[in-house]
């Protein structure tokens, strides 16, 4: 079956990140009682903790406002709430140091470089998530339940716990989960605005281990840690299932009889305003000060092709492995389960880990493979989730509606790909590349561990910009990313809506 | 006892004009195409939707500003009469007290009405452990206790098969009785008028085009509009 090469390959990658890691660390690098091992590992599930706490506090009044609200920009700030998740960290987490920094507009509000920092780009990045979760389960309330409640002179105190909190509790666990999750494989955050070996975590531990103390093992020891986290959480996860659906468009929705109260209105638009208050100004500090500073230096350049380069490679390699997959698990049962299961395995597995791993093996063995392969293999995987989910459901679909045509028409092979396949599934194909491209062009991590001074994607030149205090430049340089990212993404709406 | 004098309303480029005056007692049906405004008509009764110009008047009492809790009448929906996560019990028990807190009287009150519409044996499941007709009578059972003078029905039994609606139109009735209810419903089944109503009344294109005793409404088919709707030339 043309289906195994692509599994085998998915399954060598992931497990040149697994064994090595897991050998050489249990070996060499675990020390059980090291204070600083035990002090990285607590900070990492502090600071994701907190994160999570504070983005769901946050996300339920803002929830709740925009539900029973209706007012001019309303569908605007709904789509405003998608542009954390689809925006490179990077570039957020500059308008963040452009607002908070020390020579910031609000500067001095908030210490950036540490926790503060930390819990103020996770509350940002995912307090919309945890909003738009809430929003999709108060949008399934029936119309009839807020006209019964209106009926039966339901206060906003009874709505609230007969109708709207129950919606809510639904989506708690799932949003608490995901944002966990994302908040302790954090990468790009914490490298940027963690101060040192006080502020840090695992995974970024892990990074520092690597490129500046080159201690393998310690590293290793450090993943072996991050790893069994990460498979609680996610363990933890698959129980409450949850994750998030597909951007649902809020259509005006239903009519609501409550809330009419000055006090119940005056609440609302102060959460909305809150939340208004903590998306809007980085992204509007990356946009002024980025077309203020907007430059095309040869590192800019240089960076830009080297970017766009491994988008390009990176999904390209990423639909080969799918597509045979996607072929045999809309056939086979017991491939639709394998296939789930090997891409979702990249997922599971951090990024840092699977990095150390490859270090590891290539470091002790003197293999030399090109880093930017290693880059391009490392985005592949990661953006597997997302072109193996768009493909599967699109093949599925053509199996059904064309297989038994072809059959008895005798197209099969190449014939069936250029002349059914490829016209019918030309959208879902796009997206599917869309997406890996944009999950390639915004990744810090993958570089950060195989880059160098002369390998360089936009992220990482944002970052040395960063670090070298030229927060202006840097802001350029993200503008560019930026309108890269989104014109990509604005692609993919559009192709995927057109379906 | 409910009264509607030129009542005005546009929904989705629909000009709406309603007059109707209901007896008190009185078993309307209101038939007549899907999209005709039947709902609306209900709607603007039960103070949903706030009629532009005309006036509403329930036992004698103009409903201008009234919020629809304040209103003398009880609505059942076709569907998602009742909250998922409560019990039978308090589905009808929250038509009391949306707090749930009842006095010993309350309680007694909604274990009486359970009993009354036929599923006091029921009364600790969720809706999702029940049929779709169990659920309709949690909602009958809950207008019993809130005790309104006025009931709303909007295709109150559409989903269900044919012997079951008898029985449920059968309830109505003698709720009706015990209580000297007015009862309003939609219905897409002349049958069903023809059955239970002492009234029946047409609506197509947002008006009221007729309304009658039910057998003289049936019996003269005055009404092109009418003939068509009920696809019968001859009578």
């Amino acid at each position: 079956m043309a289906a195994i090469l692509p599994a085998a390959i998915i399954i060598a990658l992931v497990l040149a990140g697994f064994l090595p890691v897991f050998l050489i660390g249990l070996k060499e690098g675990l020390a059980p009682a090291d204070p600083y091992l035990l002090h990285v590992a607590g900070f990492t599930l502090l600071q994701a903790g907190l994160s999570t706490v504070l983005s769901l506090a946050l996300a339920v009044p803002v929830a709740r406002a925009l539900a029973r609200r209706r007012f001019r920009g309303r569908g605007f700030i709904i789509r405003l709430m998608a542009l954390p998740l689809a925006l490179p960290a990077i570039v957020t987490v500059l308008g963040i140091v452009e607002i908070y920094g020390t020579r910031g507009w609000l500067g001095g509000l908030f210490d950036v470089y540490g926790l503060q920092g930390i819990l103020l780009a996770h509350v940002f990045f995912n307090f919309p998530i945890a909003t738009r979760m809430m929003l999709i389960r108060l949008a399934a309330v029936p119309p009839e339940s807020w006209r019964l409640s209106a009926q039966l002179g339901f206060g906003d105190r009874h709505v609230w716990s007969r109708i709207e909190w129950p919606q809510i509790r639904v989506a708690l666990p799932g949003a608490a989960t995901l944002i966990f999750l994302l908040c302790a494989a954090s990468f790009t955050v914490v490298l940027t605005l963690g101060g040192g070996p006080k502020a840090t975590t695992l995974e970024v531990a892990i990074y520092q281990a690597l490129r500046f103390d080159f201690d393998p093992p310690r590293a290793a020891g450090l993943a072996i840690v991050q790893l069994a986290i990460f498979a609680v959480l996610a363990l933890l996860a698959h129980r409450v299932g949850g994750g998030i659906s597909a951007w649902q468009s809020f259509r005006s929705g239903a009519v609501r009889y409550d809330g009419s109260s000055h006090l119940a209105r005056f609440g609302d638009f102060l959460a909305i305003g809150i939340g208004a208050a903590v998306l809007v100004p980085p992204i509007a500090a990356v946009l002024s000060s980025g077309i203020a500073h907007l430059g095309f230096g040869a590192d800019v350049a240089m960076a830009t092709i080297t970017s766009l380069g491994i988008g390009v490679c990176s999904a390209a390699v990423s639909m080969i492995i799918c597509w045979p997959l996607a072929q045999a698990a809309a056939r086979r049962r017991c491939w639709s389960r394998l296939a789930a299961l090997s891409v979702v395995a990249g997922l599971i597995l951090p990024p840092a880990v699977l990095a150390t791993g490859w270090f590891l093996l290539l470091t002790r063995s003197s293999l030399a493979i090109p880093a930017p392969v290693l880059v391009i293999a490392m985005s592949m995987l990661m953006a597997l989730p997302f072109v193996y989910n768009t493909l599967a459901a699109a093949v599925a679909e053509s199996a059904l509606q064309h297989d038994r045509l072809c059959a008895s028409l005798g197209i099969s092979g190449l014939d069936r790909f250029v002349r059914v396949d490829l016209p019918s599934l030309r959208r879902p194909l796009g997206v599917a590349f869309l997406m890996a491209a944009i999950v390639s062009l915004g990744d810090l991590t993958a570089i950060m561990f195989f880059g160098s001074q002369d390998f360089m994607t936009l992220p990482a030149l944002i970052y040395r910009q960063m670090g070298s205090y030229r927060i202006e430049t840097a802001a350029g340089t993200a503008l560019i990313l930026a309108l890269f990212t989104m014109a990509l993404v604005m692609l993919a709406e559009r192709w995927g809506a057109e379906r | 006892m409910i009264g509607l004098e030129d009542v005005a309303f546009h929904y989705e480029d629909m000009a709406m004009r309603f007059s109707m005056d209901v007896p008190e007692g009185a078993f309307l049906a209101v038939i007549g195409p899907s999209g005709a405004g039947k709902s609306t008509l209900f709607s603007l009764i039960a103070g949903f939707d706030i009629p532009l110009s005309g006036r509403i008047a329930i036992g004698g009492r103009d409903m201008a500003g009234v919020a629809p809790g304040q209103r003398p009448v009880s609505m059942i929906f076709q569907d998602n009469n009742v909250f998922g996560h409560l019990t039978l019990r308090d589905n009808v028990a929250i038509g009391l007290s949306p707090g749930l807190k009842l006095t010993p009287s309350q309680q007694a009150e909604t274990d009486e009405a359970l009993r009354r519409v036929g599923i006091y044996e029921l009364r600790e499941r969720r809706p999702e452990e029940v049929s779709g007709g169990e659920r309709q009578r949690v909602a009958i059972a809950r207008a019993l206790v809130r005790d309104k003078p006025a009931l709303l029905l909007d295709e109150p039994f559409a989903a269900l098969g044919p012997s079951l609606r008898r029985d449920m139109l059968d309830l109505l009735r003698e709720v009706q009785r015990e209580k000297g209810l007015t009862i309003l419903m939609v219905s897409h089944q002349p049958e069903d008028a023809r059955y239970a109503a002492s009234h029946t009344a047409f609506v197509e294109q947002g008006r009221v085009l007729a309304m009658a005793p039910t057998e003289e409404f049936f019996g003269k088919r005055y009404l092109p509009e009418l003939r068509e709707y009920l696809g019968e030339w001859r009578s």
